[in-house]
Parts: structure tokens; sequence; C-alpha cells
């Protein structure tokens, strides 16, 4: 056998290169090839995302609108689930042992051999409450655990659809913005929605090492790579919330709009619409029948009408027509028209109410005199004898009231309201068949036009500030910082601002007039209210009720426009609900309870069917 | 008897001695890292393997100590006596055993569990050094051979019975003692030969295989006879039938697949070879090159169905896994991949200890056991796997020295043996956990959690220690 022993060299040979082939391999998987270290870190690294707390909105003298509170998610993880205290959980729950059961089953038949240990949903949004009370007991609920989470919370419930909501992101959200991922929340509408970016924060993330059944081990890297979740910033609204609270329970059981603005600054002191809803509705997930009903109430609660429905205006549009007319020079201040209850020409009337006559202008929107009007409008548009290029110039000078176009404020949704054209009219009626007579419906803010509460808020601002007008905003700051400076830059109109006096005037003998104004209920003991009331037609119903104002007269702090959804004249539900508005701004008082009272209990909500005007 | 123990531990060999308690050590580092779990840290804690491992050791020095201290001549006189002993063993495991992880290979004693296949192992390198030990044996004749083989193949099938498969192909390494013991080279090329062309016949299409068999008998028999003008003239009448077989019948509507061409023209050309060769008396030609095309051929063509019919449904997947024809990573390739993933992940210097993501994760399965080496590659890295691949190495070409220096055919052919088992189950056992084998579950020597394991592989080194020691007297 002996002669053999050369043979060790050979078996020595194949064991090296066994051993060669073995290393070389390991150098191949360990030092060159990185696909390993992917993989490895793909099995192990969970990456959770530590959703920061969303920014908090207060109202201008720092009360809170819009908080944050903590309510848990109760998830089991099957795989150590035990016996437990059904009764107890049931009674803190509020739900029935059979439910338990039934959650528990659904959860337990749903996880497979791996998903065992993923904790699964069993409750959302428990109470801080009611989870102190189960936290005492914990012990007894094995496989039961609870996740924090950070829900918003309304301390004032007001001002529903100004501020919005926040729900889970849509498809299309998370597929233009790799902030959101399925389930992440984000601002539907209002401010929530205008100040996302400001609100939402800036999210942190935090790396787990995980195991092979996705149980977490402990944090990667000692938390290195870790990073912290930054706070939403914190909002500063506009609004005042006493006043803001005061509308919606003045116009409770009406459908329209309050919009109060600061007239030198063109915040928005308050902006009621209603029928309104109760912003908690979106944070407790246990009323998703209520909050569905939302959508299909057929009066639109959560329609913004301050600044989506686009409404004629009335008379209060009076106003507009004869500042155009003095600026254009075809009426004067001393003007007089005489009325005798109505303005004739060819096949078109336009009737009036009794008042005294002749009047001149300041008297003319004391009365609200539609003959006056007619003969201002057509005054305008007949100045340079020919209707197209007559209506072009009118509609310049509404347009720089803002009227027919966006204002751009930062409510979402803002409509830009209806301003005809000379197209409109050349359809309506043929290219060149058609004159001042024709359109005079415009005269008393009838016919063609549209314009949103937020609009016509706007135009008692304007004047109000006697020719100019600052961007109507309900934001602030943002922490602490002006959001917008274009809400800093003064828009003055096309007319001249000596001409805002006869006007201003007007509005003040409308209201503090010995006897014809029209909007003497308004009147407030010790403060110079000028308002103009507007009683809109309405082809599907009463009229609608309308009233802008602006108070006090020769430093005005505050304007106002209402509109009441059939509410007829303007002088019988618009003007006192401005009045009381004004009042409770600039008194803090109310010295009138009696007509708060006539105000806050009337019910004006139809019965059977909306009749929204959009 | 002074004299003797004296002699025992002035002549046994300390270094494989060190290199023992060493990859020990090692083994018992791992194990407890592999089976780390923060709630209970402690080393001896009687949740962790270690704890228990740690026994083993201890149990497994004791045991060193009794076989060096046994006379040397137990067991040669014993070899028999043990190894029908083991089969005893293995036939009552078939009887009375449990079922682990699908095959039945464990022997319960109540108060703790052996796996006889281990010891097994033990018997038969003794009992075949002895046969093949033998003044009278003569590799070559078949009286001598055949009890040699069937030394080796009879705790073969009986693991194989077992469903044990790993453990029962451990005993084909010793074709490594009978290759030292004067088998023929050409006989174990042969067998390397045929398990190359078993995976090649997966991996390529049959006509392929063919063409490539066909060209290396040619080469063979080139290099053998130097007849150069013979070979290529075969060479082209196989290759002009094939064709024309393949390409010719076509325009009478009998279309020849190219390997039903080609099985074709080498039926018609063998018969011309064989006579031709037989003429010339190139004997060579005849005797092996002739014989070893068919039976190649024969392979070739019959892997599929071996392949199909007589593996079972994981023997196939962790083939075609380990050839890389099909995988799912998220099924039954899931253990390579998150082995190989564990052990690349390790980089050059590795994660450190208790730093290894994948075997903390308990992504990799079995990670005290056979796949041991994914802890020693991901936190100890390539340096920590070339030590312990290096260890490995220095013990086996040890073990090889120490068996040359026998005087006893005996004990030589048992070091040998030693040397085939350990070779197996270190290259079969890192081969599997880095992807170039197939999974098979054996285990690391000395590394592995395990008793049974980690005693068989003791007494395998230190019964041959002490003939070392015994070759003075």
């Amino acid at each position: 056998m002996n002669e053999f022993a050369n043979r060790k060299v050979y078996i020595i040979a194949f064991f090296v290169l066994a051993g060669v082939v073995i290393l070389g391999r390991l150098f191949y998987i360990q030092v060159i090839d990185s696909y390993y270290k992917r993989m490895a870190d793909q099995n192990v690294m969970r990456y959770e995302i530590q959703y920061p707390a969303r920014g908090l909105i207060y109202d201008r003298n720092g009360k809170l609108l819009v908080g944050n509170q903590t309510v848990y998610d109760i998830v089991v993880i099957p795989r150590e689930l035990a016996a437990f205290d059904t009764a107890t959980l049931s009674q803190v729950l509020e739900i029935s042992p059979e439910q338990i059961q039934a959650t528990l089953y659904a959860i337990k038949s749903k996880a497979k051999k791996t998903a065992a240990y993923q904790p699964a949903l069993f409750r959302r949004h428990v109470s801080t409450e009611a989870f102190a009370l189960l936290q005492e007991k914990w012990f007894k609920f094995p496989g039961f655990y609870s996740q924090a989470r950070s829900i918003r919370s309304y301390p004032r419930r007001v001002a529903g659809n100004l501020i919005g909501y926040i729900g889970e992101v849509d498809t299309t959200s998370i597929a233009a913005d790799p902030f959101y991922t399925q389930g992440s929340y984000i601002g539907k509408i209002g401010v929530e929605y205008s100040y996302e970016k400001a609100l939402r924060g800036k999210r942190g993330v935090s790396i787990y090492m995980r195991d092979v059944y996705n149980r977490v081990k402990n944090s990667y890297a000692n938390g290195r790579l870790d990073t912290a979740a930054l706070p939403g910033d914190n909002i500063v609204c506009t609004i005042d919330a006493t006043l803001q609270e005061y509308g919606e329970r003045l116009m409770q059981n009406k459908a329209g709009s309050i919009v109060a603005i600061e007239p030198a600054t063109g915040e928005i002191l308050t902006l009621v619409s209603t029928p309104n809803f109760d912003p908690e509705l979106f944070i407790d997930v246990h009323r998703a029948a209520e909050r569905n009903a939302l959508s299909t109430d057929p009066m639109k609660p959560l329609f913004n009408r301050a600044v989506m429905a686009q409404y004629p205006p009335g008379s209060i549009f009076k106003c507009i027509n004869a500042l155009i007319g003095l600026q254009e020079g075809t009426v004067s201040e001393h003007t007089t028209y005489s009325c005798q209850g109505g303005y004739s020409v060819g096949r078109r009337y336009v009737g009036c109410h009794y008042h005294f006559s002749p009047t001149n202008l300041p008297q003319s929107l004391q009365v609200s005199c539609n003959t006056y009007y007619c003969h201002v409008f057509r005054g305008i548009i007949d100045k340079y004898n020919d209707p197209r290029k007559g209506l072009n110039i009118w509609r310049r000078h509404i347009e720089s009231f803002g009227i027919g176009r966006k204002l751009n404020s930062d409510i979402p949704n803002e409509l830009r309201g209806i301003l005809p054209t000379t197209a409109t009219y050349d359809r309506m009626h043929g290219e060149n068949r058609w004159k001042s007579p024709t359109i005079i419906s415009l005269a008393i803010g009838q016919g063609e036009l549209g314009v949103t509460p937020l609009h016509m808020a706007n135009i008692a601002a304007t004047i109000a500030n006697r020719g100019f007008y600052y961007t109507p905003h309900i934001v602030k700051s943002i922490r602490g910082e002006r959001p917008d400076s274009s809400f800093l830059v003064p828009h003055a109109t096309t007319v001249n601002s000596s001409h805002f006096e006869p006007v201003v005037q007007g509005m003040y003998l409308a209201v503090n007039g010995d006897f014809g104004g029209t909007a003497r209920i308004a009147r407030i003991q010790g403060v110079e209210v000028c308002g103009k009331t507007g009683t809109a037609q309405n082809p599907h119903g009463e009229h609608h009720s309308v009233f802008i104002c602006f108070a006090p007269k020769d430093d005005p702090r505050i304007a106002v426009a209402v509109y009441v959804e059939n509410g007829g004249a303007g002088a019988k539900w618009a003007a006192p609900t401005a009045s009381l508005i004004v009042e409770k701004y600039l008194t803090k008082n109310i010295s009138r309870t009696w007509l708060e009272s006539y105000v806050m209990d009337a019910n004006l909500m139809p019965h059977n069917h909306a009749q929204t005007k959009q | 008897m002074r004299r003797r123990s004296n002699n025992l531990l002035t002549k046994i060999s300390w270094s494989t001695i060190m290199i023992w308690l060493l990859l020990m050590i090692i083994g018992l580092v791992c194990v407890y890292a592999s089976g780390f779990n923060e709630e209970h840290p402690r080393f001896f804690d009687a949740r962790n393997h270690s704890r228990l491992q740690t026994i083993w050791v201890g149990m497994a020095c004791i045991i060193a100590v009794f076989v060096v201290v046994i006379e040397s001549r137990f067991y040669h006189l014993f070899a028999g006596f043990l190894y029908f002993l083991a089969l005893l063993l293995i036939v009552a495991t078939l009887i009375f055993g449990h079922e682990i992880n699908g095959s039945k290979s464990w022997l319960s004693f109540g108060f703790m569990s052996l796996q006889p296949v281990e010891f097994m192992k033990v018997a038969t390198a003794l009992m075949l050094a002895k046969v093949a030990g033998a003044h009278s044996f003569r590799m070559q004749s078949a009286r001598s051979a055949i009890p040699a083989f069937a030394v080796i193949l009879l705790p073969f099938a009986l693991t194989l019975l077992q469903h044990d498969t790993g453990s029962a192909l451990v005993f084909t390494s010793f074709i490594i003692v009978l290759y030292r013991a004067g088998l023929k080279a050409r006989f174990v090329v042969s067998c390397l030969f045929l398990v190359f062309l078993f995976i090649l016949s997966l991996l390529v299409e049959p006509a392929t295989v063919t063409i490539f068999i066909g060209l290396l008998c040619c080469c063979l028999f080139m290099i053998s006879s130097r007849r150069y003008k013979a070979c290529f003239t075969a060479i082209g009448i196989i290759a002009a039938i094939t064709l024309t077989l393949h390409f010719g019948l076509r325009p009478l509507d009998a279309d020849l697949p190219l390997f039903e061409s080609l099985i074709v023209a080498h039926a018609v050309m063998l018969p011309v070879i064989v006579i031709y060769a037989w003429r010339r008396k190139l004997r060579y030609v005849a005797a092996f090159v002739v014989p070893l095309f068919v039976v190649s051929v024969g392979i070739n063509y019959s892997v599929d169905y071996v392949f199909d019919n007589v593996l079972k449904e994981h023997q196939r997947r962790r083939i075609n896994d380990l050839l890389g024809i099909e995988s799912d990573l998220k099924g039954w390739g899931y253990n390579v991949h998150q082995s190989k993933v564990a052990i690349g992940s390790g980089g050059i210097l590795g994660k450190g200890f208790l730093e290894g993501t994948q075997t903390k994760g308990n992504f990799v399965p079995e990670q005290t056991t056979d796949f041991i080496f994914c802890t020693v590659g991901e936190e100890w890295g390539f340096l920590g796997a070339v030590v312990v691949v290096g260890l490995y190495l220095i013990l086996l070409i040890r073990i090889v020295n120490i068996a040359e220096r026998q005087k006893s055919t005996f004990a030589k052919l048992y070091g040998y043996g030693v040397a085939a088992i350990f070779f197996f189950h270190i290259a079969v056992n890192i081969g599997m956990t880095i992807g170039i084998m197939p999974v098979v579950g054996i285990p690391l020597p000395f590394i592995s959690y395990g008793g049974s394991s980690l005693w068989a592989f003791t007494i395998l080194l230190f019964v041959l220690l002490k003939l070392d020691v015994g070759k003075y007297e």
C-alpha cells in the first residue's frame, strides 16, 4: 500500500482546492457583491414614520379654534391573545360583548402564520378618558396594545366650513406629493386645506430593526439616522371667535352668510355660512353616518356660501352705480330725479316703492329709489352714444371693486361671480340689438349679476375706505409672520375717493335718516352705522334679504355683508343681523336684546327643498 | 502505568487538540450569538442554547479523555464489534426512533436523544480501516474490494432508509480512503465525471451534452492512441450522418430532431470504431473510452427520468435552486437565500459580536445547527470566515500528516477516514450556506449546536490521536 503514498499530495490538493473555492465564493458574496447587503437592510429595517403634531389654529385674540388631542387606537396581536375581561372592555368601549367577539374572530381568521405577530386594529379613537380606565386594568387584556394618535380637537366648535377639516388623503394627492402615504391625513377644505403645507409640519422617521415575524427589536444604529418630527406651524386667524360664534347663532335655522371685514386691513373678522356643520363630526370615527349625511343634505352644509354662492346683489349695487356715475360725471351729488313709483322706457318698466320725491343722490340711497338708478345707469351706458363702449367702461369700474373676478383671498374654492360682457348680451339679444334700456336690470343689481357674500363685504369695506380695499383674508400670521405680502397691498378702485362722500352720506341716511331710510332697524345708539339694504328678486321663491354696512362712519372698523336666503326685504332679516354683528363687535354688548331674540328665533329654512342659488 | 500516561501526555498531538479546542470555543461563541435574545442575555441562561452546548463541550472533553485512556489495540480489535453495534443502533432507530424534520434518525433514551448515525461514521471509519488495512487486501482484486465497498454501502443504505440523505451522502466520502488504499484514479475520476455529467445534463440540452461527451471521448482516444487522423475521420463521419439525417430528411417530410440524429449517427459509428480498435489492438479504446461513452450517453438520457421520478420534490427543488434553474426566495429557496444574505451582508470585517441583524432577527432557519456558519460570516465577516476555513484546512492537513506517519495500515487508513468525514461535513455544510452545494442537513464539526455530532467528531479525532500515540509502542 505504500506505493500509493504520493496520493497524499493529491488528497491534500483536493482539500485545499475545495477550501479555495469556498473562500473565493465567500470573498465574492461578502466583499464584492453588494446585493446581499441591500437585501439584509431590506430584511431588517422598518421605517416608522413619526407624524408631527399638526399646527394649531388660533383666532385673532389668541383663542384656540383648533387644537390637537390624543386618542388611542386599540390594537391586538392575535398570537398573544388569551382569555380576557370581556365585560370591562365592553363597558368601557361601549360596544357589546358579541361585537367584541365578532371583531376578534374576524382579526384572527385574517391573520395567517406571520401576520399573527402583527398588530391588527381592534378599535379606533378611544378617548383619553376611556383609555385611562382601561389602562388601570391593562394586565387583564393579554395581547391588547394601544397606539397613541393625535387628532384634531375643536374647543369652540365654530366656523366648521371656514376652518375645514382633515381626512385621509386620496390617491391623486399621494401621486402628486411624496409627503403623503396611504392613510395619512390632509386638509380637505377651508384653512386646513389652504394652509396645509404650513400646518402639516415635517415628518420624522425612526428606523427600527425587526425580526422575521416583523416584531420590532430595537432602533437601528442607536437612532443616529432617525429624524425627529417637526410640529406644524401654528396659525393665527383674523377671525374673532366670539363674533364668529355670535354670527353663527344669529344665522341658526337660516340659509345664508355673514361676512365681516376690518376695512383698514382686509382681515376677515367673521365668515359665517349656514347651514353649518359641527367640525367634531370629522374627528369622531364613530359618527360616520352623520358625516356622510352632510354630503347628501339638500341644504349643502359643506358648501361655503360665503365664497361659493353667487347671488344677485340687489339694491346694494346702487351704491356702486352711484359711484360710477359720479366718476363718469353723468350724475352729481346734487342731481335730482323725481320718482312716480317706477321707471318706464319702451316696453320695459322698473317699479319703485313709495317714498318722498324728488331725491338727490344721497337721498336716493336713503330711500333706495329704483327710478333714480335707472337714470344713473342709463347715463353711464349712454354717455358715449354706444352701449357697447358704455357697458365696457361700466364693467371696468365694477371690476375695480373686485366683482366679477376672484378676490384671491386665502379661502379655497372662491368663485369669481357673474359680470355680464357685451358678448353676454349679444348672445341673449343678438349683436347690436340691445341698448341701455335692454339691460336696465343692472341698475338695481338684478339681471345678469352674481356676487358672493365675500364680494359684498368687500364692497362695504371699499366704500368704508373711500376707494380702496385690501384683499380679504382669514390668516393673520403663520408662526408670527404674515403669510402673504400681497395682503398688504391696497387695491384702488377706478373711482376717485372724493366721490365716495355722497354715497357714504346716503348710506348713513339709510340707517340714520329721520324718515324714509330703508335700514332704520340697523340703527345703533351711539354708533354711526352706514348701510344699504337689498332685496334680491328670486324667481324660485321668497326674495333674498341683503344688507351691507360699515361703522363707524368716519373711522370704519368693521364692514359687514349679510345675505339671508328667502328672507324677504333687506330690512327684515339681513339689516338687523348685520347691525347686531356691528354692535357686538364695536361695543362688546347687545343693548337690543329684543332684536337679538327676534333674529335668533327666526326659522327660515325651507321644509321640503333647497332654494340655494349657486 | 505511570510511564505510559507520561508517554501519552508528551507524545499526543497537542497542536491538533488546540485546534479542536479553538473550534469548540468558536462554536460556543457562535451558538450563543445566533440564539441571542435580549430578554435573557446571560450566557448560561436555561433558555439559551449556549448553556447546553457548554455542557456538551464539557462532556466532549471527558469523552476525549476516555478515548485516549483506552488501550489503542482496542480500536483495532473491536472495530468489527463497534461496527455491528452501530448498525444495530441504526436498525433500532429505524424501528423505535422518532422523526425530526422528516427523517427518522433520533433515538430517545428518556433523558436525552442521540443520533446513532453520528457514531456510525466513527464505526465505519474503523471497520473500513480494518478491512482495507488487512495484509491480504488488494484493491484491484474483487475479493478484497467487494467487502470494502460493502462496509461503506451498508450504513449508506440504512441511513437512506431513515430519510437522512445528508448523513447517507457522508459515507460516499470514504472513497478517499479507498483511493489512498489503491483504488484506480480512473475510477475516482469517472465517479467525479458522472456527478459532473449529472449536473450538466440538468442544465444543458441533451444533444449538446452528447456532442460534449463525444468530443471528450475522441480527445481521450487521440491522447491515448495518438491516431489523430482516425479520430478526426470519426468526428467527421458522425457529423456528416447527423446533419444528413437532421436536414436531409426534411424534403421527405420526415423531421428527425438533432438529438435523435446524433444518437443514430453514434449508433452507426460505434460498431465501426469498436471493430477498428479491436483490429488495431487499441485495448484502451475498447475497454475504457467506448464504455465511458455508452454509459455517459445513457446517463445523459436517463438523468431527466431519475431526476423527475427517483428524487423527491424537496430534493429536486434544492438542486434546481442550487443550479439556478428555478428559485423561490419566499418559499423553498428561502433558507439558502437568507443564509446567503446573512453571510453576504457581513462584509470584510463583519458586523461584530451580537450585532448580526439577520441572525438576531431569526431570518435564517436552523441557525444554531446546520446554518451556524451564517453567524460566523455575518458577525465576523470575511476575515472570520477565513479564520474558520483556515483552521479546518490546517486540521485536515494535520490529520492527513498524522495518518501518513502511522506505521500500521489500519491507523493510516483510519486517519484518512477521519479526514474524509471532516472534509465532507465542512465542504458541504459551508458550501450549502453560501449556495454552492445543495441543502443537506449535516452539522459543521465542533461548531454546530448539538451533543451527538460533537461527541462523535471528538471520538473520531481522538481515536486517531490515540493511535498516533500508540504507534511508538
